[in-house]
C-alpha cells in the first residue's frame, strides 16, 4: 500500500462536503475581478482619465501598500490592481481549506475512522492540496476567460489569472506543511494565518517604500504581481511559485507519511499548571476567552482606520474631478462638505463592522451554553446574569475600543498630513463614537433572541447583513425611506453638521437597553437550551 | 453557615417535559445527609434531567424539589456554594489548561485548597499543564473529578463521573468517595456501572421513563427480588409449583431448580425440608439481575 492509496476516494469525500461553499467561493474569486472591467469603465471613461487616476491615486502610497503596485496606467492595470487583495483572500481561503480537510478531519477523530480502511498515511494530504489546488486554478481560468470575454489581451489575462492561482496554490502549500507542524487546526491555522500576515506585510513594504522592493522576492504575493499582467508580462516568477509550492508539498507529504496520528513536529506547548490569580470569576474568564480575537479586530480597525486617513487627503482631488464619484459620495453621507460626508461615511461602514464583531462576541453566549461550558460554571454561585453580564461587557465595551481605534488612526493619519490634526481630532473620532449606539441596538437584538428564541440566536447576523444593504444600496437602489429606518445607522447624526442633534443617539440607546433587559429577563426565566 | 439539613435533596412527584417528551413523570428521589446515593436508570430514563432540576438548569413543571433546603430555582445561587457538580460530559474551554479550569471553577465556588488539589492531580495521574483541547474524555471527566472532589462542599452530585475512565482511575474514584463519606459529605451518584454502585452506596433509586420505580437499601432491594435455589431433596414434594413465590421451577430427577421471591423464600424452604434436603444451594440475586429486571421494558419482563 502506498501512502497515496485512497487519495481518489477522500477527494470524493471533500468535494461532497464542499459542495455548496467550494463552488461559492470558485464562482466569487472568478467573476469580481471581470466586473471591475466595466465599473472602472463607468468611473473613468476616457484613456486620460485613466491615466490621471493611475497617477495620482493608484500611485499614492496607500493604494500601493494596500493593493499593490500600478504596472500599466490603463485599464488592465486599474483592475489588476483593484483586484490586488483578492490574492490575499484566495489564499486565505485555500489554506484554510486544506486545514479543514487535514487537521481539523483528524483532531475531530474522522480520519482515524478512515485510516483503518484502507487509506495511506499522506493520502489526506494529498487530496486536500488537490482539492484546494484544483479550486485555485478554476477561478484563475475563470478571470483569464471573463477579461478576454471583456475585450482585455490575451496574454495579459491569462497573467491575471495566474496572479490568483499562485496566491491559492502557495498558501495552499504553506497550509499542507502547517498542518503537518503543529497539533491542532487552531495552531494550523495561527501558522498558516502568521505566515500569511508576513507575506502581505512584505508585500506591502516592497511597494510602498521607495529602495525596499527587492524584499518582495521574499514573498509569494509579491511573485504573483510581478507577472506585470498587461504591462509587457513577465513569465519567469511563475517558475519560483512552481518551485516553492513543489518544496512546501514535498516537505509536508514526507512529513505525513512519517509522523504518528494525531503528532505533529512542533511540540504542543505546555500551559500553566494553576490559573494566574485573577482568573477567578465569569468577568475574567469571558476576558481570557475574547481577548485573543479583540486585539485581532483592534489591530485590523487600527490598520482600516489608516488606510481611512490616508485615502482622506486624496478624497477631495479624486472626487473633485469626477461628477460621477461625487454623486456615489455625497448620496452616501450627509450634504454639507465632501471631507465631512467622506468621514460620515466611512465611519458608517466602520460602525457596521464593529456591529459584526458585536455580534459575533455576543454570541458567545449562545455558543458556550450550546457547548455545556455554561453548565460547570452556574453549578458556582455565578448567577446567569451575571455570566451573561460577563460575555456582553466584552461585547459592548469591545466594540467601543473598536470605534475609537478606528476613529484615532483615521484622525491621526490624516491630521499629520495634513496638520490639522487639533481640528480634525474630535470631529473624526466623534463620528466614529456615534456609531456606537447603533452598534450597540445590533448587539441588543442578539441579546434579545438568546434569551427568547435561544435556538435562532445566529438569526442576528440578518440584523448586520440588513444593515449592511442597506447601506450599500440604500441610496443606490432607491429604496424607501421607512425602508432604510428600519437600519439603526441611518438614524446616526452627522457630527459637526448644523442641524446635529443627540437626539437620534439617545432614543437607540434606549431602545437597545429595553432590548437587552428583555433577552436577559428571557434568559433568567427559560431552561437552559444545552445541545 | 447554614444549619445541617437532613435530607439535602428530597423530589416528590417531579414532572417535566420537553415539546411533547415527558421526561420526568411524577419522579421521586430522597437522599440523607452523609450517604452515598446511587441513581440509576437506562439511558433517558431521566437522570440527568432531574439533575440539572435540582441545579437550576430547568425549571420543573410540577411536584416540588428541595435542595440543601432551599428551592434549586430560586435559590441556586445560594446553594451552589454548598454543592460541587460533575457532569456527565465534562466539556472545557480548549484553550485552558487543566489546571486553570480547575483553579477557575474552584475559586468560583468560593476557593480551593492547592494540596487538596495537587494530591488529587497526583492521584488521577493528571497532567494540569495541557491544553483541555488535547485532553482525552478520560483525561476531561478527571479535571471535573479534581474540581469537584477538592472542594469541600457539604453534597456531591456526581452524573455518570467515571465514564471514561479505565479500572485503576475507577479504584481511586471510588477511594475519594469513601473519602467524601468519612468526612461527612453527601453523594448523589448517578451511575451505570454496578459494581460501582454495590460497592459505594448506601441507598439506591432506580428509575425508569421519568418515574421511581425503586428505592432502598440494596438489602431492601434484594428482598422485594427473587433469590436462585438449587437443590436436592429425597422425594419430590407435591404442589411445589403451586407454592406462593416459586417461580421458573425446573425439575430434573431428584433436583430441583427455581426462583423464590426472597420474601416467601422461609416457606418455600420449609416445604423443601419436608421432603428431606440431600444438598441446596441459593444465591441472593446480582446486581445484575436486579437492573435487567427494572431496565427491560413492561413488555418483556
Amino acid at each position: 500500500m502506498s501512502a497515496l492509496t485512497g487519495t481518489r476516494g477522500l477527494v470524493r469525500l471533500a468535494l461532497r462536503r464542499d459542495r455548496v461553499r467550494l463552488p461559492l467561493w470558485v464562482l466569487w474569486l472568478g467573476l469580481i475581478p471581470p466586473s471591475f472591467v466595466s465599473a472602472t469603465e463607468r468611473l473613468y471613461p476616457t484613456a486620460a482619465e485613466q491615466l490621471q487616476y493611475a497617477r495620482t491615486t493608484g500611485n499614492s502610497p496607500t493604494f500601493l501598500a494596500l493593493y499593490g503596485p500600478m504596472h500599466d496606467p490603463g485599464l488592465g492595470g486599474i483592475v489588476v490592481q483593484r483586484a490586488g487583495l483578492l490574492s490575499v483572500v484566495i489564499a486565505l481561503i485555500s489554506a484554510l481549506t486544506v486545514i479543514r480537510h487535514t487537521r481539523t478531519e483528524e483532531e475531530a477523530g474522522r480520519r482515524e475512522l478512515l485510516g483503518a480502511t484502507g487509506t495511506g498515511r499522506a493520502a489526506p494530504l494529498a487530496a486536500a492540496l488537490l482539492v484546494a489546488m484544483s479550486a485555485c486554478l478554476v477561478s484563475g481560468v475563470l478571470v483569464a476567460a471573463g477579461m478576454i470575454g471583456q475585450g482585455m489581451p490575451a496574454a495579459g489575462s491569462v497573467a491575471f489569472g495566474l496572479q490568483l492561482v499562485i496566491g491559492g496554490w502557495a498558501f495552499a502549500a504553506v497550509a499542507g506543511l502547517a498542518a503537518q507542524l503543529t497539533v491542532g487546526s487552531a495552531a494550523a491555522r495561527g501558522l498558516s494565518l502568521t505566515v500569511l500576515g508576513a507575506a502581505f506585510l512584505i508585500r506591502m513594504a516592497a511597494d510602498a517604500v521607495d529602495g525596499l522592493s527587492w524584499l518582495g522576492w521574499a514573498s509569494p504575493l509579491a511573485w504573483a504581481q510581478r507577472l506585470r499582467p498587461y504591462a509587457g508580462e513577465r513569465w519567469w516568477p511563475l517558475a519560483l511559485a512552481v518551485a516553492a509550492v513543489v518544496a512546501l508539498t514535498w516537505a509536508a507529504g514526507r512529513l505525513a507519511a512519517r509522523r504518528d496520528l494525531g503528532a505533529g513536529m512542533l511540540p504542543e506547548r505546555l500551559g500553566p499548571a494553576d490559573a494566574a490569580p485573577r482568573l477567578a470569576g465569569p468577568f475574567s474568564l469571558a476576558w481570557r476567552l475574547h481577548r485573543r480575537t479583540l486585539y485581532g479586530w483592534l489591530a485590523g480597525f487600527t490598520a482600516l482606520g489608516a488606510v481611512y486617513g490616508g485615502l482622506a487627503g486624496g478624497v477631495q482631488d479624486m472626487i473633485g474631478d469626477n461628477p460621477g464619484l461625487r454623486e456615489v459620495f455625497t448620496r452616501l453621507g450627509g450634504a454639507s462638505g465632501l471631507l465631512d460626508a467622506y468621514f460620515a461615511s466611512v465611519m458608517g461602514i466602520m460602525g457596521l463592522i464593529a456591529a459584526a464583531y458585536a455580534v459575533s462576541a455576543a454570541l458567545r453566549l449562545r455558543s458556550e451554553e450550546a457547548a455545556l461550558h455554561i453548565e460547570p460554571l452556574l453549578a458556582t454561585p455565578a448567577g446567569r446574569l451575571r455570566w451573561a453580564a460577563s460575555h456582553l461587557t466584552v461585547a459592548a465595551a469591545g466594540s467601543a475600543a473598536l470605534l475609537a481605534a478606528g476613529g484615532l488612526a483615521t484622525a491621526l493619519v490624516h491630521g499629520l498630513a495634513t496638520d490639522r490634526l487639533r481640528a480634525d481630532l474630535p470631529k473624526v473620532l466623534g463620528a466614529a463614537m456615534a456609531q456606537l449606539p447603533a452598534v450597540w441596538l445590533i448587539a441588543a437584538i442578539c441579546v434579545a433572541l438568546f434569551g427568547l428564541l435561544p435556538q435562532l440566536t445566529t438569526l442576528s447576523w440578518s440584523a448586520v447583513a440588513a444593515a449592511g444593504l442597506v447601506m450599500a444600496f440604500g441610496a443606490g437602489l432607491d429604496l424607501s425611506q421607512p425602508v432604510r429606518n428600519l437600519s439603526p445607522f441611518t438614524h446616526v447624526p452627522q457630527i459637526g453638521s448644523a442641524d446635529f442633534t443627540p437626539a437620534p443617539l439617545i432614543a437607540l440607546l434606549v431602545t437597545a437597553a429595553a432590548l437587552a433587559a428583555l433577552g436577559l429577563a428571557g434568559f433568567r426565566r427559560r431552561d437552559l437550551a444545552l445541545g | 453557615m447554614n444549619t445541617p439539613v437532613t435530607t439535602p435533596i428530597s423530589v416528590s412527584g417531579l414532572t417535566k417535559s420537553f415539546g411533547r417528551t415527558r421526561a420526568l413523570d411524577g419522579l421521586d428521589l430522597t437522599v440523607q445527609a452523609g450517604e452515598v446515593h446511587g441513581f440509576l436508570g437506562p439511558n433517558g430514563a431521566g437522570k440527568s434531567t432531574t439533575i440539572r432540576v435540582l441545579l437550576g438548569m430547568l425549571r420543573a413543571d410540577g411536584g416540588t424539589a428541595e435542595l440543601l433546603g432551599g428551592d434549586p430555582w430560586r435559590d441556586a445561587t445560594d446553594l451552589h456554594r454548598r454543592l460541587a457538580y460533575v457532569p456527565g460530559d465534562v466539556t472545557l474551554w480548549p484553550e485552558l489548561t487543566g489546571g486553570e479550569v480547575i483553579d477557575l471553577i474552584g475559586r468560583m465556588r468560593g476557593g480551593i485548597d492547592p494540596r487538596r488539589k495537587a494530591e488529587l492531580l497526583e492521584r488521577f495521574e493528571l497532567d494540569p499543564r495541557k491544553k483541555s483541547r488535547t485532553y482525552s474524555k478520560g483525561n476531561r471527566q478527571k479535571v471535573g473529578l479534581v474540581t469537584a472532589l477538592a472542594s469541600d462542599a457539604e453534597l456531591l452530585i456526581l452524573d455518570e463521573p467515571t465514564s471514561g475512565l479505565d479500572p485503576l482511575m475507577e479504584e481511586v474514584f471510588q477511594d475519594c468517595v469513601r473519602r467524601a463519606r468519612r468526612d461527612g459529605r453527601t453523594v448523589l451518584l448517578s451511575s451505570h456501572i454496578l459494581s460501582e454502585v454495590e460497592a459505594l452506596c448506601d441507598r439506591v433509586t432506580i428509575i425508569r421513563g421519568g418515574r421511581t420505580v425503586e428505592s432502598g437499601t440494596l438489602d431492601e432491594l434484594r428482598h422485594l427480588t427473587r433469590t436462585s435455589v438449587d437443590a436436592v431433596l429425597d422425594a419430590l414434594p407435591d404442589g411445589l409449583a403451586a407454592l406462593p413465590g416459586v417461580h421458573d421451577l425446573r425439575v430434573e430427577g431428584n433436583r430441583v431448580r427455581c426462583e423464590v421471591d426472597t420474601a416467601r423464600l422461609g416457606e418455600v424452604l420449609a416445604g423443601l425440608s419436608a421432603a428431606g434436603v440431600r444438598t441446596l444451594t441459593s444465591r441472593p440475586p446480582t446486581l445484575d439481575e436486579l437492573f435487567l429486571r427494572h431496565y427491560q421494558p413492561e413488555a418483556t419482563r
